[in-house]
Protein backbone atom coordinates (compact mmCIF):
# COMPACT_ATOMS: atom_id res chain seq x y z
CA UNK A 1 0.00 0.00 0.00
CA UNK A 2 2.57 2.42 0.73
CA UNK A 3 4.32 1.46 -2.49
CA UNK A 4 1.31 3.30 -3.95
CA UNK A 5 1.32 6.64 -1.85
CA UNK A 6 3.49 8.09 -4.31
CA UNK A 7 1.46 10.46 -6.41
CA UNK A 8 3.12 9.44 -10.07
CA UNK A 9 2.89 5.47 -9.08
CA UNK A 10 -0.41 6.40 -8.12
CA UNK A 11 -1.20 8.34 -11.31
CA UNK A 12 0.60 6.00 -13.54
CA UNK A 13 -1.62 3.25 -12.24
CA UNK A 14 -4.45 5.35 -12.21
CA UNK A 15 -3.57 5.97 -16.13
CA UNK A 16 -4.38 2.17 -16.64
CA UNK A 17 -7.19 1.35 -14.46
CA UNK A 18 -9.50 4.25 -15.52
CA UNK A 19 -10.70 3.31 -18.59
CA UNK A 20 -11.32 -0.46 -17.91
CA UNK A 21 -12.95 0.83 -14.61
CA UNK A 22 -15.17 2.84 -16.82
CA UNK A 23 -15.61 0.39 -19.49
CA UNK A 24 -16.86 -1.88 -16.91
CA UNK A 25 -19.33 0.29 -15.82
CA UNK A 26 -21.03 1.12 -18.81
CA UNK A 27 -21.38 -2.41 -19.75
CA UNK A 28 -22.72 -3.63 -16.20
CA UNK A 29 -24.74 -0.92 -16.09
CA UNK A 30 -26.11 -1.30 -19.48
CA UNK A 31 -26.34 -5.23 -18.62
CA UNK A 32 -27.92 -5.08 -14.98
CA UNK A 33 -30.40 -2.03 -16.17
CA UNK A 34 -31.34 -3.55 -19.20
CA UNK A 35 -32.30 -6.98 -17.00
CA UNK A 36 -33.52 -5.65 -14.15
CA UNK A 37 -36.11 -3.01 -16.44
CA UNK A 38 -36.92 -5.18 -19.30
CA UNK A 39 -36.30 -8.83 -18.54
CA UNK A 40 -36.53 -9.32 -14.94
CA UNK A 41 -40.10 -10.16 -13.78
CA UNK A 42 -42.58 -7.56 -11.86
CA UNK A 43 -42.89 -8.36 -7.84
CA UNK A 44 -45.68 -10.60 -6.72
CA UNK A 45 -46.75 -7.75 -4.58
CA UNK A 46 -45.26 -4.46 -5.37
CA UNK A 47 -45.64 -4.81 -9.18
CA UNK A 48 -43.27 -3.06 -11.60
CA UNK A 49 -42.10 -0.54 -9.07
CA UNK A 50 -40.41 -3.40 -7.53
CA UNK A 51 -37.54 -1.96 -10.55
CA UNK A 52 -36.74 1.23 -8.53
CA UNK A 53 -34.71 -1.57 -6.26
CA UNK A 54 -31.58 -1.77 -8.89
CA UNK A 55 -30.87 1.69 -8.72
CA UNK A 56 -31.81 2.35 -4.69
CA UNK A 57 -30.37 -0.91 -2.91
CA UNK A 58 -27.27 0.01 -4.94
CA UNK A 59 -27.03 3.01 -3.99
CA UNK A 60 -27.36 2.51 -0.74
CA UNK A 61 -24.76 -0.18 -0.39
CA UNK A 62 -22.26 2.73 -2.25
CA UNK A 63 -23.32 5.32 0.35
CA UNK A 64 -21.95 3.59 3.28
CA UNK A 65 -19.24 1.58 1.04
CA UNK A 66 -18.00 5.10 0.09
CA UNK A 67 -18.10 6.11 4.25
CA UNK A 68 -15.78 3.33 5.28
CA UNK A 69 -13.72 4.15 1.92
CA UNK A 70 -13.26 8.08 3.48
CA UNK A 71 -12.80 6.36 7.47
CA UNK A 72 -9.68 4.19 5.94
CA UNK A 73 -8.48 6.71 4.08
CA UNK A 74 -8.73 9.50 6.83
CA UNK A 75 -6.96 6.75 9.06
CA UNK A 76 -4.26 6.24 6.60
CA UNK A 77 -3.95 10.13 6.65
CA UNK A 78 -3.69 10.63 10.54
CA UNK A 79 -1.40 7.57 10.93
CA UNK A 80 0.82 7.92 8.11
CA UNK A 81 0.21 11.60 6.57
CA UNK A 82 -0.08 9.93 3.07
CA UNK A 83 -0.83 12.98 1.27
CA UNK A 84 -2.69 10.79 -1.45
CA UNK A 85 -5.01 9.73 1.72
CA UNK A 86 -5.99 13.24 2.29
CA UNK A 87 -7.01 13.22 -1.28
CA UNK A 88 -8.90 9.97 -1.76
CA UNK A 89 -11.09 10.78 1.63
CA UNK A 90 -11.65 14.61 0.32
CA UNK A 91 -12.45 12.64 -3.80
CA UNK A 92 -14.87 9.92 -1.75
CA UNK A 93 -17.13 12.12 0.22
CA UNK A 94 -19.27 13.96 -2.78
CA UNK A 95 -19.51 10.68 -4.72
CA UNK A 96 -20.49 9.55 -1.06
CA UNK A 97 -22.84 12.12 -0.33
CA UNK A 98 -24.25 11.74 -4.59
CA UNK A 99 -24.92 7.93 -3.82
CA UNK A 100 -26.84 8.99 -0.29
CA UNK A 101 -28.62 11.30 -1.76
CA UNK A 102 -29.87 9.47 -4.57
CA UNK A 103 -30.61 6.70 -1.93
CA UNK A 104 -33.08 8.82 -0.40
CA UNK A 105 -34.87 9.80 -4.10
CA UNK A 106 -35.56 7.11 -5.01
CA UNK A 107 -36.33 5.42 -1.91
CA UNK A 108 -38.53 8.28 -1.22
CA UNK A 109 -40.06 7.80 -5.32
CA UNK A 110 -40.81 4.82 -4.36
CA UNK A 111 -42.30 5.37 -1.15
CA UNK A 112 -45.22 7.03 -2.69
CA UNK A 113 -46.63 4.34 -4.58
CA UNK A 114 -45.91 1.92 -1.43
CA UNK A 115 -46.42 3.24 1.28
CA UNK A 116 -48.81 6.34 -0.24
CA UNK A 117 -46.41 8.89 1.22
CA UNK A 118 -43.05 10.29 0.16
CA UNK A 119 -41.56 10.28 3.38
CA UNK A 120 -41.62 7.42 6.17
CA UNK A 121 -39.69 7.90 9.39
CA UNK A 122 -38.67 4.00 8.42
CA UNK A 123 -35.25 3.16 10.05
CA UNK A 124 -33.71 2.82 6.78
CA UNK A 125 -34.78 6.07 5.47
CA UNK A 126 -34.08 7.70 8.65
CA UNK A 127 -30.49 6.41 9.27
CA UNK A 128 -28.98 6.97 5.65
CA UNK A 129 -30.65 10.98 6.53
CA UNK A 130 -28.40 11.10 8.95
CA UNK A 131 -25.44 9.52 7.23
CA UNK A 132 -26.48 12.37 4.45
CA UNK A 133 -26.00 15.17 7.29
CA UNK A 134 -22.10 13.07 8.30
CA UNK A 135 -21.69 13.69 4.63
CA UNK A 136 -22.64 17.52 4.33
CA UNK A 137 -20.31 18.06 7.99
CA UNK A 138 -17.59 16.50 6.35
CA UNK A 139 -17.70 17.89 3.30
CA UNK A 140 -18.34 21.90 4.53
CA UNK A 141 -15.62 21.22 7.52
CA UNK A 142 -12.88 19.98 4.44
CA UNK A 143 -13.59 23.34 2.89
CA UNK A 144 -13.91 25.57 6.02
CA UNK A 145 -10.26 26.46 6.33
CA UNK A 146 -8.03 28.83 4.28
CA UNK A 147 -5.28 26.15 4.83
CA UNK A 148 -6.39 22.94 2.33
CA UNK A 149 -3.70 20.58 4.70
CA UNK A 150 -5.32 21.66 8.13
CA UNK A 151 -8.98 21.39 6.24
CA UNK A 152 -7.48 17.65 5.56
CA UNK A 153 -6.97 17.03 9.27
CA UNK A 154 -10.00 18.28 10.49
CA UNK A 155 -12.14 16.43 8.65
CA UNK A 156 -10.10 13.71 8.86
CA UNK A 157 -10.95 13.44 12.09
CA UNK A 158 -14.35 14.28 12.24
CA UNK A 159 -14.68 11.32 9.80
CA UNK A 160 -13.67 8.50 12.16
CA UNK A 161 -15.05 10.52 15.22
CA UNK A 162 -18.36 9.88 12.35
CA UNK A 163 -17.37 6.26 11.72
CA UNK A 164 -17.17 5.49 15.78
CA UNK A 165 -20.65 7.03 15.86
CA UNK A 166 -22.82 5.30 12.87
CA UNK A 167 -22.88 2.05 13.99
CA UNK A 168 -24.82 3.51 17.53
CA UNK A 169 -26.85 5.97 15.69
CA UNK A 170 -28.26 2.90 13.24
CA UNK A 171 -28.55 1.37 16.46
CA UNK A 172 -30.48 3.78 18.11
CA UNK A 173 -32.26 4.69 15.28
CA UNK A 174 -33.75 1.28 15.10
CA UNK A 175 -34.89 0.95 18.52
CA UNK A 176 -36.87 4.76 18.10
CA UNK A 177 -38.53 3.31 14.59
CA UNK A 178 -39.17 0.49 16.46
CA UNK A 179 -41.08 2.14 19.55
CA UNK A 180 -43.08 4.64 17.56
CA UNK A 181 -44.78 2.78 14.72
CA UNK A 182 -44.21 -0.90 14.69
CA UNK A 183 -44.35 -2.51 11.44
CA UNK A 184 -46.45 -0.28 9.40
CA UNK A 185 -43.87 -0.48 7.29
CA UNK A 186 -44.30 -3.29 3.66
CA UNK A 187 -40.41 -5.37 4.38
CA UNK A 188 -39.13 -6.69 1.62
CA UNK A 189 -40.02 -10.73 1.41
CA UNK A 190 -37.32 -12.17 3.65
CA UNK A 191 -33.80 -13.55 2.78
CA UNK A 192 -34.82 -15.68 -0.16
CA UNK A 193 -34.62 -13.19 -2.95
CA UNK A 194 -35.33 -15.10 -6.35
CA UNK A 195 -32.58 -15.25 -8.34
CA UNK A 196 -34.30 -13.36 -11.56
CA UNK A 197 -34.54 -10.41 -8.91
CA UNK A 198 -31.13 -11.05 -7.65
CA UNK A 199 -28.71 -11.04 -10.63
CA UNK A 200 -29.41 -7.68 -11.82
CA UNK A 201 -29.40 -6.61 -9.18
CA UNK A 202 -25.86 -7.87 -8.30
CA UNK A 203 -24.99 -6.67 -11.75
CA UNK A 204 -25.67 -2.95 -10.91
CA UNK A 205 -23.98 -3.18 -7.45
CA UNK A 206 -20.83 -3.84 -9.48
CA UNK A 207 -21.71 -1.36 -11.96
CA UNK A 208 -21.88 1.01 -9.35
CA UNK A 209 -18.54 -0.23 -7.54
CA UNK A 210 -17.35 -0.06 -10.51
CA UNK A 211 -18.55 3.70 -11.61
CA UNK A 212 -17.18 4.75 -7.85
CA UNK A 213 -13.63 3.58 -8.45
CA UNK A 214 -13.88 5.50 -11.38
CA UNK A 215 -15.03 8.73 -10.19
CA UNK A 216 -12.48 8.42 -7.37
CA UNK A 217 -9.39 7.98 -9.60
CA UNK A 218 -10.45 10.74 -12.07
CA UNK A 219 -11.04 13.49 -9.25
CA UNK A 220 -7.80 11.85 -6.99
CA UNK A 221 -6.15 12.96 -10.69
CA UNK A 222 -7.46 16.10 -10.38
CA UNK A 223 -6.50 16.72 -6.70
CA UNK A 224 -3.22 16.19 -7.43
CA UNK A 225 -3.05 18.41 -10.41
CA UNK A 226 -4.97 21.08 -8.58
CA UNK A 227 -2.01 20.76 -5.36
CA UNK A 228 0.57 20.72 -8.49
CA UNK A 229 -1.51 24.17 -9.33
CA UNK A 230 -1.24 25.66 -5.69
CA UNK A 231 2.20 24.60 -5.47
CA UNK A 232 3.82 26.38 -8.58
CA UNK A 233 1.34 29.56 -8.16
CA UNK A 234 3.15 29.49 -4.69
CA UNK A 235 6.64 29.33 -5.70
CA UNK A 236 5.37 32.21 -8.45
CA UNK A 237 4.18 34.81 -5.93
CA UNK A 238 6.86 34.25 -3.77
CA UNK A 239 9.50 35.04 -6.79
CA UNK B 1 -4.53 14.98 38.91
CA UNK B 2 -3.64 18.50 40.35
CA UNK B 3 -3.49 19.81 36.98
CA UNK B 4 -6.87 18.55 36.48
CA UNK B 5 -8.23 20.50 39.30
CA UNK B 6 -6.20 23.77 38.61
CA UNK B 7 -7.38 24.27 34.84
CA UNK B 8 -11.10 22.81 36.40
CA UNK B 9 -10.97 25.82 39.14
CA UNK B 10 -9.77 28.43 36.34
CA UNK B 11 -12.55 27.48 34.16
CA UNK B 12 -14.97 27.62 36.82
CA UNK B 13 -13.60 31.16 37.97
CA UNK B 14 -14.01 32.67 34.65
CA UNK B 15 -17.14 31.38 33.80
CA UNK B 16 -18.13 32.99 37.24
CA UNK B 17 -16.35 36.29 36.43
CA UNK B 18 -18.01 36.77 33.00
CA UNK B 19 -20.90 35.20 34.71
CA UNK B 20 -23.82 36.54 31.95
CA UNK B 21 -22.90 33.08 30.01
CA UNK B 22 -24.44 30.50 31.84
CA UNK B 23 -27.42 32.62 32.63
CA UNK B 24 -27.81 33.14 28.66
CA UNK B 25 -27.72 29.70 27.83
CA UNK B 26 -30.52 28.73 30.50
CA UNK B 27 -32.43 31.96 29.15
CA UNK B 28 -32.17 30.60 25.95
CA UNK B 29 -33.39 27.14 26.93
CA UNK B 30 -36.54 28.57 28.88
CA UNK B 31 -37.29 31.37 26.00
CA UNK B 32 -37.60 28.97 22.81
CA UNK B 33 -39.18 26.15 25.24
CA UNK B 34 -41.80 28.89 25.96
CA UNK B 35 -42.38 29.24 22.10
CA UNK B 36 -43.56 25.92 21.78
CA UNK B 37 -46.76 26.46 23.25
CA UNK B 38 -47.69 29.59 21.05
CA UNK B 39 -46.60 27.48 18.13
CA UNK B 40 -48.92 24.16 18.29
CA UNK B 41 -51.23 26.01 20.34
CA UNK B 42 -51.87 25.63 24.55
CA UNK B 43 -54.18 22.23 24.81
CA UNK B 44 -52.75 20.46 27.32
CA UNK B 45 -52.82 16.91 25.49
CA UNK B 46 -50.37 17.91 22.70
CA UNK B 47 -47.81 19.82 24.96
CA UNK B 48 -47.76 16.87 27.26
CA UNK B 49 -47.32 14.32 24.01
CA UNK B 50 -44.36 16.62 23.52
CA UNK B 51 -42.89 17.89 26.12
CA UNK B 52 -39.85 15.39 26.12
CA UNK B 53 -39.29 16.19 22.37
CA UNK B 54 -39.53 19.62 23.00
CA UNK B 55 -37.25 19.88 26.36
CA UNK B 56 -34.81 17.38 24.91
CA UNK B 57 -34.36 19.48 21.80
CA UNK B 58 -34.05 22.46 23.20
CA UNK B 59 -31.58 21.25 25.68
CA UNK B 60 -29.31 20.56 22.47
CA UNK B 61 -29.72 23.39 21.04
CA UNK B 62 -28.33 25.80 24.55
CA UNK B 63 -25.73 23.02 25.20
CA UNK B 64 -24.64 23.33 21.67
CA UNK B 65 -24.59 27.40 21.55
CA UNK B 66 -22.69 27.51 24.43
CA UNK B 67 -20.43 25.47 22.63
CA UNK B 68 -18.16 28.38 21.41
CA UNK B 69 -16.88 29.53 25.23
CA UNK B 70 -14.66 26.45 25.26
CA UNK B 71 -11.91 26.76 23.01
CA UNK B 72 -12.22 30.01 21.11
CA UNK B 73 -11.18 32.40 23.87
CA UNK B 74 -8.10 30.34 24.49
CA UNK B 75 -7.07 29.80 21.17
CA UNK B 76 -7.79 33.57 20.37
CA UNK B 77 -5.49 35.03 23.15
CA UNK B 78 -3.02 32.24 23.12
CA UNK B 79 -3.62 30.53 26.00
CA UNK B 80 -4.67 27.47 24.45
CA UNK B 81 -0.83 27.08 23.04
CA UNK B 82 0.26 27.27 27.27
CA UNK B 83 -2.43 24.63 27.97
CA UNK B 84 -0.97 22.20 25.36
CA UNK B 85 2.90 22.59 27.13
CA UNK B 86 1.11 21.78 30.19
CA UNK B 87 3.13 18.78 32.19
CA UNK B 88 -0.13 16.71 31.81
CA UNK B 89 -1.70 15.09 28.51
CA UNK B 90 -3.82 17.46 26.14
CA UNK B 91 -6.42 14.62 27.17
CA UNK B 92 -6.62 15.19 30.85
CA UNK B 93 -6.95 19.21 30.47
CA UNK B 94 -8.97 18.64 27.81
CA UNK B 95 -11.68 16.70 29.81
CA UNK B 96 -11.14 19.61 32.73
CA UNK B 97 -12.34 22.05 30.29
CA UNK B 98 -15.32 19.83 29.44
CA UNK B 99 -16.29 19.16 32.70
CA UNK B 100 -16.07 22.74 33.55
CA UNK B 101 -17.90 23.28 29.91
CA UNK B 102 -21.04 20.70 31.66
CA UNK B 103 -20.87 22.18 34.85
CA UNK B 104 -21.57 25.76 33.62
CA UNK B 105 -23.35 25.30 31.25
CA UNK B 106 -25.33 21.80 31.21
CA UNK B 107 -25.87 22.52 35.23
CA UNK B 108 -27.94 25.15 35.04
CA UNK B 109 -30.16 23.35 31.85
CA UNK B 110 -31.02 20.44 34.14
CA UNK B 111 -31.77 22.40 36.94
CA UNK B 112 -34.12 25.12 34.93
CA UNK B 113 -35.68 21.87 33.67
CA UNK B 114 -38.83 20.74 35.86
CA UNK B 115 -39.84 24.08 36.13
CA UNK B 116 -39.55 24.04 32.12
CA UNK B 117 -41.95 20.41 32.32
CA UNK B 118 -44.83 21.86 34.67
CA UNK B 119 -44.92 24.42 31.66
CA UNK B 120 -45.47 22.05 29.57
CA UNK B 121 -47.65 19.96 31.40
CA UNK B 122 -45.57 16.85 31.63
CA UNK B 123 -46.88 14.55 34.21
CA UNK B 124 -45.08 13.99 37.68
CA UNK B 125 -44.25 10.72 36.97
CA UNK B 126 -41.93 12.11 34.63
CA UNK B 127 -40.15 13.95 36.47
CA UNK B 128 -37.52 12.36 38.14
CA UNK B 129 -36.53 10.29 35.13
CA UNK B 130 -36.12 13.75 32.99
CA UNK B 131 -33.74 14.34 35.53
CA UNK B 132 -31.59 11.36 35.45
CA UNK B 133 -31.87 11.01 31.83
CA UNK B 134 -30.45 14.72 31.36
CA UNK B 135 -27.57 14.09 34.25
CA UNK B 136 -26.48 10.88 31.88
CA UNK B 137 -26.77 12.14 28.37
CA UNK B 138 -25.62 16.01 28.80
CA UNK B 139 -22.01 14.96 29.70
CA UNK B 140 -22.19 12.95 26.22
CA UNK B 141 -23.53 16.11 24.67
CA UNK B 142 -20.55 18.31 26.10
CA UNK B 143 -18.10 15.99 25.42
CA UNK B 144 -18.93 15.59 21.86
CA UNK B 145 -19.53 19.04 21.49
CA UNK B 146 -15.82 19.34 22.77
CA UNK B 147 -14.60 17.53 19.76
CA UNK B 148 -16.55 19.79 17.56
CA UNK B 149 -15.34 23.22 19.07
CA UNK B 150 -11.89 21.92 18.73
CA UNK B 151 -12.12 20.83 15.10
CA UNK B 152 -14.02 24.61 14.03
CA UNK B 153 -11.01 26.38 15.51
CA UNK B 154 -9.69 29.10 13.01
CA UNK B 155 -12.39 27.85 10.39
CA UNK B 156 -14.69 30.48 8.55
CA UNK B 157 -18.08 31.12 10.33
CA UNK B 158 -17.30 28.20 12.57
CA UNK B 159 -20.39 28.94 14.91
CA UNK B 160 -22.88 27.64 12.25
CA UNK B 161 -20.38 24.85 11.08
CA UNK B 162 -20.08 23.64 14.51
CA UNK B 163 -24.21 22.60 14.55
CA UNK B 164 -23.61 20.89 11.32
CA UNK B 165 -21.12 18.69 12.33
CA UNK B 166 -22.10 17.95 15.71
CA UNK B 167 -26.07 17.67 15.74
CA UNK B 168 -26.26 14.52 13.70
CA UNK B 169 -24.05 13.01 16.46
CA UNK B 170 -26.41 13.93 19.35
CA UNK B 171 -28.86 11.51 17.61
CA UNK B 172 -28.92 9.19 19.77
CA UNK B 173 -28.27 10.89 23.20
CA UNK B 174 -31.87 12.47 21.62
CA UNK B 175 -33.53 9.41 21.07
CA UNK B 176 -32.96 7.58 24.31
CA UNK B 177 -33.57 11.01 26.38
CA UNK B 178 -36.90 11.32 25.29
CA UNK B 179 -37.72 7.70 24.95
CA UNK B 180 -37.14 7.24 28.54
CA UNK B 181 -39.34 10.18 29.44
CA UNK B 182 -41.84 8.88 27.53
CA UNK B 183 -41.61 5.32 28.81
CA UNK B 184 -41.65 6.50 32.43
CA UNK B 185 -44.12 8.99 31.54
CA UNK B 186 -46.53 6.24 30.10
CA UNK B 187 -45.55 3.76 33.10
CA UNK B 188 -43.73 1.49 30.73
CA UNK B 189 -40.02 0.11 31.85
CA UNK B 190 -37.17 2.45 31.53
CA UNK B 191 -33.99 1.54 32.91
CA UNK B 192 -32.85 -0.27 29.70
CA UNK B 193 -33.08 3.32 27.86
CA UNK B 194 -31.09 4.66 31.24
CA UNK B 195 -28.48 1.99 30.99
CA UNK B 196 -27.82 3.14 27.11
CA UNK B 197 -27.46 6.83 27.87
CA UNK B 198 -24.82 5.84 30.72
CA UNK B 199 -23.29 2.95 27.98
CA UNK B 200 -22.74 5.92 25.45
CA UNK B 201 -21.44 8.18 28.10
CA UNK B 202 -18.76 5.64 28.96
CA UNK B 203 -18.03 5.11 24.98
CA UNK B 204 -17.86 9.09 24.93
CA UNK B 205 -15.55 8.94 27.97
CA UNK B 206 -12.97 6.85 25.92
CA UNK B 207 -13.11 8.55 22.39
CA UNK B 208 -14.17 12.32 22.40
CA UNK B 209 -10.69 13.63 24.77
CA UNK B 210 -7.99 11.98 23.16
CA UNK B 211 -10.07 13.33 19.66
CA UNK B 212 -10.48 16.62 20.80
CA UNK B 213 -6.95 16.39 22.15
CA UNK B 214 -5.57 15.63 18.21
CA UNK B 215 -8.01 18.09 16.55
CA UNK B 216 -6.47 21.13 19.23
CA UNK B 217 -2.93 19.87 18.23
CA UNK B 218 -3.73 20.34 14.50
CA UNK B 219 -5.75 23.29 15.06
CA UNK B 220 -2.09 24.66 16.85
CA UNK B 221 0.07 23.52 14.27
Amino acid sequence: MHKYANPTRFLRLSKILVPWCAGLTVVLFVAGLGWGLVFSPPDYQQGETVRIMYVHVPAAWLGMFAYMVMAAASAVALIWKHPLADLAARAAAPIGAGFTLLCLVTGSLWGKPMWGTWWVWDARLTSMLVLLFLYLGYMALANAFDDITRGNRAAAILCLVGAVNVPIIKFSVDWWNTLHQPASVVKMGGPAIDPAILWPLVLMALSFQFYFATLLMLRMESGIAAAKIRALSGLESRA
Amino acid sequence: MSIFLAILDRELRLALRQGTDSLMVVAFFVVTVVLFPFGVGPEAAILERIAAGVLWVTALLASMLSLDRLFQQDYEDGSLDLLTRAPASLSLVVSAKVVAHWLTSALPLIAAAPLLAVLMQMRGDGFGILLAAMALGTPTLSLVGGVGAALVLGARRGGVLVSLLILPLYVPVLIFGVSAVDAAVMGLAYDAQLKILAAILLVALVICPPATALALRQALE
